[in-house]
C-alpha cells in the first residue's frame, strides 16, 4: 500500500515492527544502520521514514538532517520514553512526529496514515481557484506550492500542513491544541511542542526567524496566527 | 537563657559584670587596706610631733610656776604657751583646782573628756585624745605638771595641768584625700575591666558563634561546614568533636545518598532494559490480537493472554520510567495555555467514561490556564480510573475555583466516588509505590504507580494533592448540592493546581471561545518562544 523504510537497530524490534506493518499492509524495507538507510532511500524511495533515534554509528538525529538536505519525505521518529531533549531536537532536526517505545502497531501505523494523509487528503481550504498572495509569499493550495519571493520553498509535509491550516484563515488565532489535532491529528492531549518545533522549522523557510516574524505571529497563552500583510 | 534578651541574659554581659565587679572590690579592698595603714601612720606622726613640742614648751616654762599658782599665773602661762604656736592653731588650757585658764577663753573646757580630766590628774604622764566635734576632728593633749624629784622615784603631781586642743584639718584633708585617690583609682579600673571583659568574652564568644552558625547550616543540610580550629582550649575540643561529627555525619549521608542512587539507577536501568524486548513485543501484539478469530478456542485462549499481559507489562515499564525520571529530576513541565474543563472532558471522553462519570464542570471557555496538558490528562485518568475501579458509581468529577478568590487563586479538581472509602489506615499511604489499601485485590489493571504517578505531577505543578474520606469535601459546595451529594461515603480525592494564566482571562462564559474571536491585539513575537521551553 505504502513503502515505508524502517531505521532500527535491534534484530527483534525491526522483526517485530516489520511484521506488524507488513501486517498493515504496507510495503516495508529494513535497515539496520543509519548509513544503510541513507542507502536505501534513494533506491527504495519510501513514502516514510521511521527512524529510531538511538542508532549505533551515525546517530537518528544525523540520518534525520541528512535525509532532510535531499529530501522532504515524512519521517516518523521512534525515541525513548519521554527522553525530552531528544523529542525537541529531533523535531527541530525536522521529524514530523513521533511515537514513544515501545510502541503499539497500531498507534504506529495510525502515524504512518496521518503523515499519508497530509500529502494527499485535501488541506483545508482546497477548492480556492488561484493561488494566494500574501506579500512575498505564495500560496498554491491546489498544487501545494509555497513560494517565497518566486523561488519555491521546500517544505515537509507537517510544515506544509501547518501552513496551509493557518493561513486558511488568516488572522484567526489556533491554539497549539487545535493545531495538533488538525494538522498532526493527535488528541486533545497531544504533544504540543510539535506544534512549537513546526513553527520554528516553517519559520526557519520563510525567512524570519531572525527578527520579527511576518507571517506567523504568537499570540502569548493562545496560540498562533497567520497574518496576510 | 531563652527568657532574657540576649543582651542582658548573654555570656558577654555577665563576663562584663563579673569583671567589674571583680576590679571594684579588689581595687576597694587594696585601698582600704592601704587607707588604713597611710591613715594610722600619718596621725600618729602628727600627733607624737604635736606632743613633744606641747611637752618642751611646757617644760620651758614650767620651773615658772609657782607651787600655788593664781588665776593670772594660769593665764599668762597659757597665753604664753599658746603664742609660741599661734600659726598652728594651738588652743591651750590650764587648770589647777578650781582655777582654769584657756588662751581663747574656758570654753573649749567642754571638749575634754572626763576620762581625760581623771587621767592626768591621778597620773603622771601625758594623755592624748581624738575628737570630733561637727565632724572636724581635734587631737586633745592631757599634760599634767610635775615635780622633777631627779631621781627614778615616781613623779609628784604638782596639780597644774596643761591641756593642748589642735584642730587636724591637716590631716584629716589628708586622708580625704587618700579617699578621693582610693574611689578615683577604683574608677578607673573599672574601664580596663570592661575592656578586658570584652576582649575575653570575645575570645570565648567567636568560637561559640561559629559554632552556631555551623550547626544552622549543618540543620539546613550543608553537611560539609566545618570550623577552624585554633588553640587547644575547651573551645578548640568542642569544635574539633563538632568537625569530626560533622564528618561522620556527612560520610554516612554520602553513603546513603550513593545507595539510594544506585537502587533508583538500578531500577531505571532495568527498565530501560525491558523496554527493547518489550517494544519488538508490543508490536507484534496487535498482530496476534487480528489473527485470534481465525485460531481454535485454546490457542486464541492463549494467545489472547500473552498479548493482554504483554499490555500490562508496557504499561507496567511505562509507569517505571516515568517515575525514574521523576526521581532523577528530568522531568520538566510542558505549559500551554488551555480550557480546563475541555481538556478533563476530553480525558473522559477518550477514555469512553463520559457516560460512567458524573462531571461537573465549568461552562466551555470560562476556565483556561498554564498546565501541561498531557500531564493534566494523566492526572485526571489516574484518579477517575481509580475511582472506577475501586470505588463505586456514581463517580463525580467536579472542577471549580474556590469563592472570592481571582487571580493567583487555586483551581480545584475533586474526584469522588460512593464506595466505601479507603481503611483508615491506608490513608496516609495511598499515595506510596505499589502501596494497595485493599490487600484482597492484588492484581488490578493499574500498575500500582498511578497515584504515586499522579501525586509528582500535580507536585511537579507547585500543586497540593490530598485524599479523605466520607462526605463535606463535595457537599460543601453550596447551591449545587443535592441529598444524593450529602451521602457520598466514599473517598474524594482533591487537587489543587495554581491558576497560572500568561494573559487577561477572557470574559466567562464566552461559547465561541478561540476559534470565534482572535484577541483585538497582534502581539509580535520575534521568536515564538515561550518560557519553561527551549
Amino acid at each position: 500500500m505504502s513503502r515505508v523504510l524502517l531505521v532500527e537497530d535491534d534484530p527483534a524490534v525491526r522483526r517485530g515492527v516489520q511484521l506488524a506493518l507488513r501486517h498493515h499492509r504496507h510495503d516495508v524495507c529494513a535497515a539496520a544502520t543509519g548509513e544503510e538507510g541513507l542507502r536505501l532511500l534513494a533506491s527504495f524511495r519510501p513514502d516514510v521514514v521511521v527512524l529510531d533515534l538511538m542508532l549505533p554509528g551515525i546517530g537518528g538525529l544525523d540520518v534525520c538532517r541528512r535525509i532532510r538536505e535531499q529530501d522532504q519525505v515524512p519521517i516518523i521518529m521512534v525515541t525513548a520514553r519521554g527522553d525530552d531533549i531528544d523529542v525537541v531536537v529531533g523535531l527541530e532536526a525536522g521529524a514530523d512526529d513521533y511515537v514513544v517505545k515501545p510502541v503499539r502497531a497500531r498507534v504506529l501505523e495510525a502515524r504512518i496514515r496521518a503523515v499519508l494523509r497530509r500529502i494527499s487528503a485535501p488541506p483545508p481550504g482546497t477548492g480556492r481557484p488561484r493561488a494566494e498572495e500574501h506579500g512575498e509569499l505564495t500560496i498554491d493550495r491546489s498544487g501545494l506550492v509555497v513560494t517565497l519571493r518566486g523561488a519555491p520553498v521546500a517544505l515537509a509535509p507537517s510544515e506544509l500542513r501547518l501552513l496551509l491550516t493557518l493561513s486558511a484563515s488568516p488572522g484567526q488565532v489556533l491554539s497549539r491544541q487545535q493545531l495538533l489535532e488538525a494538522v498532526w491529528e493527535h488528541g486533545y492531549h497531544g504533544d504540543v511542542r510539535l506544534v512549537d518545533a513546526c513553527v520554528k522549522r516553517l519559520r526557519g523557510k520563510l525567512g524570519e526567524l531572525s527578527g520579527d516574524p511576518r507571517y506567523i505571529e504568537t499570540v502569548r497563552g493562545f496560540g498562533y496566527r497567520f497574518c496576510s500583510r | 537563657m531563652a527568657r532574657f534578651p540576649p543582651a542582658v541574659g548573654g555570656l558577654r554581659f555577665r563576663l562584663v559584670v563579673a569583671f567589674a565587679l571583680v576590679a571594684v572590690v579588689s581595687a576597694l579592698t587594696t585601698g582600704a587596706l592601704a587607707f588604713r595603714e597611710a591613715r594610722t601612720s600619718v596621725l600618729q606622726q602628727s600627733q607624737d610631733a604635736v606632743i613633744k613640742q606641747f611637752r618642751d614648751s611646757v617644760d620651758a616654762l614650767a620651773p615658772q610656776i609657782p607651787a600655788r599658782p593664781d588665776q593670772q599665773r594660769l593665764q599668762s602661762l597659757v597665753t604664753e604657751v599658746a603664742r609660741a604656736h599661734q600659726s598652728q592653731g594651738w588652743q591651750v588650757l590650764a587648770s589647777y583646782g578650781d582655777l582654769r585658764a584657756g588662751s581663747s577663753g574656758p570654753g573649749p573646757f567642754r571638749l575634754l573628756t572626763a576620762d581625760l580630766r581623771q587621767s592626768v590628774r591621778t597620773r603622771p604622764n601625758a594623755v592624748f585624745q581624738r575628737v570630733s566635734v561637727y565632724g572636724r576632728s581635734r587631737l586633745v593633749v592631757g599634760l599634767p605638771v610635775v615635780y622633777d624629784t631627779g631621781q627614778a622615784l615616781p613623779s609628784a603631781l604638782s596639780g597644774v595641768v596643761l591641756y593642748l586642743i589642735v584642730p587636724q584639718s591637716a590631716e584629716q584633708a589628708y586622708v580625704g584625700a587618700i579617699v578621693a585617690a582610693i574611689e578615683h583609682a577604683a574608677l578607673w579600673a573599672l574601664a580596663p575591666a570592661v575592656l578586658l571583659a570584652l576582649l575575653a568574652a570575645r575570645g570565648v564568644l567567636r568560637p561559640v558563634r561559629a559554632l552556631r552558625r555551623a550547626t544552622r547550616r549543618m540543620a539546613e543540610g550543608d553537611l560539609g561546614v566545618r570550623l577552624a580550629v585554633r588553640g587547644s582550649d575547651e573551645l578548640a575540643d568542642l569544635s574539633r568533636s563538632f568537625n569530626e561529627t560533622a564528618a561522620a555525619l556527612e560520610r554516612s549521608v554520602t553513603e546513603l545518598r550513593r545507595l539510594e542512587a544506585q537502587a533508583r539507577r538500578f531500577v531505571a536501568d532495568v527498565s530501560h532494559e525491558l523496554r527493547t524486548p518489550l517494544a519488538a513485543m508490543s508490536a507484534v501484539t496487535d498482530v496476534l490480537d487480528d489473527e485470534l478469530p481465525g485460531l481454535d478456542r485454546e490457542t486464541a485462549d492463549a494467545v489472547g493472554l500473552v498479548s493482554e499481559e504483554t499490555g500490562r507489562l508496557i504499561r507496567l515499564v511505562d509507569d517505571l520510567m516515568e517515575i525514574s525520571r521523576f526521581d532523577a529530576g528530568a522531568v520538566r513541565l510542558n505549559l500551554d495555555e488551555i480550557d480546563l474543563a475541555e481538556s478533563v472532558r476530553r480525558t473522559l471522553a477518550s477514555r469512553g467514561w463520559l457516560d460512567r462519570v458524573d462531571a461537573r464542570l465549568p461552562e466551555p471557555g470560562a476556565l483556561r490556564a498554564q498546565v501541561d496538558p498531557r500531564r493534566l490528562d494523566v492526572v485526571v485518568a489516574n484518579l477517575v480510573g481509580n475511582a472506577l475501579r475501586h470505588g463505586e458509581p456514581p463517580v463525580v468529577v467536579r472542577l471549580t475555583v474556590p469563592d472570592g478568590q481571582k487571580e493567583g487563586a487555586w483551581v480545584l479538581i475533586e474526584v469522588a466516588d460512593h464506595g466505601r472509602g479507603i481503611p483508615q489506615a491506608a490513608l496516609p499511604h495511598i499515595f506510596e509505590r505499589f502501596y494497595k489499601a485493599d490487600s484482597t485485590r492484588t492484581r488490578s489493571e493499574s500498575s500500582g504507580l498511578g497515584l504515586a504517578i499522579t501525586a509528582e505531577n500535580v507536585r511537579l505543578h507547585g500543586g497540593r494533592l490530598r485524599v479523605e474520606n466520607g462526605a463535606g469535601a463535595l457537599a460543601a459546595g453550596g447551591a449545587g448540592t443535592d441529598a444524593r451529594e450529602a451521602a457520598i461515603r466514599g473517598a474524594v480525592f482533591t487537587v489543587e493546581l495554581p491558576l497560572r494564566r500568561q494573559s487577561p482571562a477572557r470574559a466567562a462564559g464566552d461559547p465561541a471561545g478561540l476559534a470565534g474571536k482572535p484577541p483585538a491585539r497582534c502581539p509580535a513575537d520575534a521568536a515564538g518562544e515561550r518560557p519553561g521551553r527551549s
